[in-house]
Order: structure tokens, then C-alpha cells, then sequence
């Protein structure tokens, strides 16, 4: 997956909700060790303090916590992934509707078209 | 060991008659990347060379981790020139016997492999290189050092947009959590996703200092957006009312 950083927002924001999408991706799995600071940052191109501004916004969510000995974890909760990814997905969906909106279709017609579009 | 590793107060530089630097109260701490940023002649390179101790200052007060600048300061600090300085005949590999010699934080190994991941041949002679490759051996030299404080003037100026995407890297993985970094650079959209903090400097005085999630999150846009407002060269007079 690409790092992609858009200018209008600050960088640590859309880099934890870049790996909040990795994680709901499985990506990096439940359970598993997240790479270091120091490796993210160097694979997105970033300052080492931005990435770990990012990781601990992850720990505020509940999606990955310190280890003991040293790094994080992703967490295994499946209910914190699981309202997680139903938040991306509430995302993904208004997005959509924004999109039909700007051309033209009332979120009637939007949903109706999402039930003819799919086979 | 001073938790601020640059205070400046009241700054002043002139060149006979001409200010280059007027009044700057600057402090940066510990484990912090800073971009120094202005167009040409706005005193950037004025304020790391008063850092390395190269020219004097005309008034004010400077302290590189709580020392006056002397020999204590420049064992601290690491300064990439923004012109090379070295013979042409030599080596790369000359060049880190003598680094060896003069600094105690040298590590020779550490050159080595950044010559590697560089794509750089530490035995070919300077003269044989290309602009783009002397300025990597440059940046070799300085972040092969585990200094305090890192001054890098211009480092990404001479070298195409893939170079400068790896010398960005190579000065984020290299260089000492303890200390900081003084970037100098006018590219600002290449570097700014590696600062902390940005220095903004005109015509010899500091305009902002901020952290840049904090202009991020006020302004709604870039840095380099905002420096393009704040240094946008005003149209002439007699330009101005449709003489285009």
C-alpha cells in the first residue's frame, strides 16, 4: 500500500487513518506486531515524531497498544475492529452520496441505482 | 547538556552597510526537525554560518547548547556547506580519513554503508563525479556523524527529484534522535513532510515559527502554499492596470 498525503490536513491525521485502514485491511492482522516508528517513517518518507503522533492516536482508538517489551500490537478486540470498520464504511458510503448528490440524484435514486447496478 | 540546542536573541548580522540578519530570537530543542525557509537573500545562510562560528554577529546573543560558539560548539556540530570545499583529486575515501581525524563522532563504517545504499564508489576521485554525486558524498560526510545539532544548507538543491526523495531518507534514518536537524531550503513542497517545525525568515527577520501540524490545522493548506502568500513578489506599479 502507498503512503498518500493530501496538503490541506495535517500529516499525522491522515497518516492514522492510513493505518487504521491497513489494519481493517488486514494488512497488518489482529495480533500482530506493528513495523517500528522509525521504519514507518522511513517507508512513508515522514519525520519520525509525525509517525509516532499517528501510532498514538491509534493506541486512543483502541486499535493497536503498547507492548510490554517494546512496539505495539495490533489489538485482537473484534469488536473495536469491528465498529472500526463499520465507521470506514459509514465514510465510504456518504462519500457516495455526496458523489450522486453533485450529480443530481436524490439519495433515493442513489440507493435505488445501487440495488440495480450490481451482477 | 541544554534541552535548547539553538538560542538566539536579538540576532543581528550586517555586511558593512547592508543587514542581512536584523533581530532574530530563535530557540529550537532537542530531537527536532526544523526547516529554515526564505527566498534567496533572506538571511539563511547568514544564520548557520553565525551557527558554525564562520562570521561574527554584529549584535545579539547566540548559545548552541548553552555554550558561546567556539571550539565546544562546532564538536557538536555537523554543517553541510552549501558550496563543496574540497580538492578534486581526492577520494571519497580521503575524505573520511581526514573526517576521522577531525571529529571524534566520525563513523567510518557508517560512511561506507551510506556510500552503498547511495550508490556512490568511495574510491572514485571527486573531480571524476557528477554534481548530484559530489553532493552525496557531501551529505555522506555530515550524517555519517553522530553530532547534536546538524546544519544542512541546501542540501537537496543540485540533485534531481529521486535524489532528493533518498537524501531526505538518508538524513531521516541517519541522523542522531537526541539532536536536531536545520534544514535551509526554497523547495518546500519536497521537504516539508519531514519537519516539525518551519522558520520562516524575510529580508533578514523571522516572520513564524510553528510547528507544521499547527499550519496545517489553522491554515487548512500547505506550508508551501502559505510561504507562496507570504512571499509572493508584489507586481510593479507601472505594470499594474492591464498592461499586459
Amino acid at each position: 500500500m502507498e503512503w498518500k498525503l493530501s496538503d490541506d490536513r495535517p500529516i499525522w491525521l491522515q497518516l492514522s487513518q492510513q493505518l487504521a485502514r491497513r489494519i481493517l485491511v488486514g494488512a497488518y492482522p489482529p495480533g500482530s506486531r506493528l513495523p517500528s516508528v522509525r521504519e514507518l517513517a522511513a517507508e512513508a518518507g515522514v519525520n519520525p515524531n509525525t509517525m509516532q503522533r499517528a501510532l498514538a492516536q491509534l493506541e486512543q482508538e483502541g486499535l493497536a497498544k503498547a507492548d510490554r517489551t517494546a512496539g505495539r500490537l495490533v489489538t485482537q478486540d473484534t469488536s473495536i475492529l469491528d465498529s472500526a470498520r463499520r465507521a470506514e464504511a459509514g465514510v465510504i458510503v456518504n462519500q457516495y452520496f455526496d458523489a450522486m448528490a453533485e450529480l443530481g440524484f436524490s439519495r433515493r435514486e442513489a440507493v435505488e441505482l445501487l440495488r440495480e447496478e450490481p451482477q | 547538556m541544554s534541552d535548547k540546542l539553538i538560542a538566539c536573541q536579538g540576532l543581528s548580522k550586517a555586511y558593512g552597510r547592508k543587514p542581512a540578519l536584523s533581530g532574530v530570537d530563535l530557540e529550537v530543542g532537542r530531537g527536532r526537525i526544523v526547516g529554515l525557509l526564505g527566498p534567496n537573500g533572506s538571511g539563511k545562510t547568514t544564520l548557520i554560518k553565525l551557527l558554525c562560528g564562520l562570521i561574527q554577529p554584529t549584535a545579539g546573543t547566540l548559545a548552541v547548547d548553552g555554550l558561546p560558539i567556539g571550539p565546544e560548539t562546532k564538536a557538536l556540530i555537523s554543517y553541510l556547506p552549501d558550496r563543496m570545499y574540497f580538492a578534486s583529486w581526492m577520494r571519497a575515501t580521503d575524505l573520511f580519513d581526514l573526517f576521522r581525524d577531525f571529529y571524534r563522532d566520525f563513523d567510518y563504517d557508517k560512511a561506507l554503508a551510506m556510500c552503498r545504499s547511495l550508490g556512490v564508489e568511495p574510491r572514485d576521485r571527486i573531480k571524476t563525479m557528477s554534481k548530484g554525486t559530489k553532493e552525496k558524498v557531501q551529505l555522506v560526510l555530515v550524517m555519517a556523524r553522530k553530532a547534536q545539532l546538524y546544519l544542512l544548507d541546501e542540501p537537496i538543491a543540485g540533485v534531481d527529484p529521486a535524489a532528493r526523495d533518498f537524501i531526505l531518507r538518508t538524513i531521516l534514518t541517519n541522523y542522531n534522535e537526541e539532536g536536531s536537524v536545520l534544514i535551509s531550503t526554497h523547495l518546500i513542497a519536497d521537504i516539508e513532510k519531514v519537519l516539525d517545525e518551519a522558520v520562516f525568515l524575510k529580508e533578514g527577520k523571522l516572520v513564524l515559527h510553528e510547528t507544521v501540524d499547527n499550519i496545517r490545522e489553522r491554515e487548512g493548506r500547505s506550508v508551501d502554499a502559505l510561504f507562496r502568500e507570504i512571499f509572493r513578489a508584489q507586481p510593479m506599479g507601472d505594470l499594474e492596470g492591464g498592461a499586459f
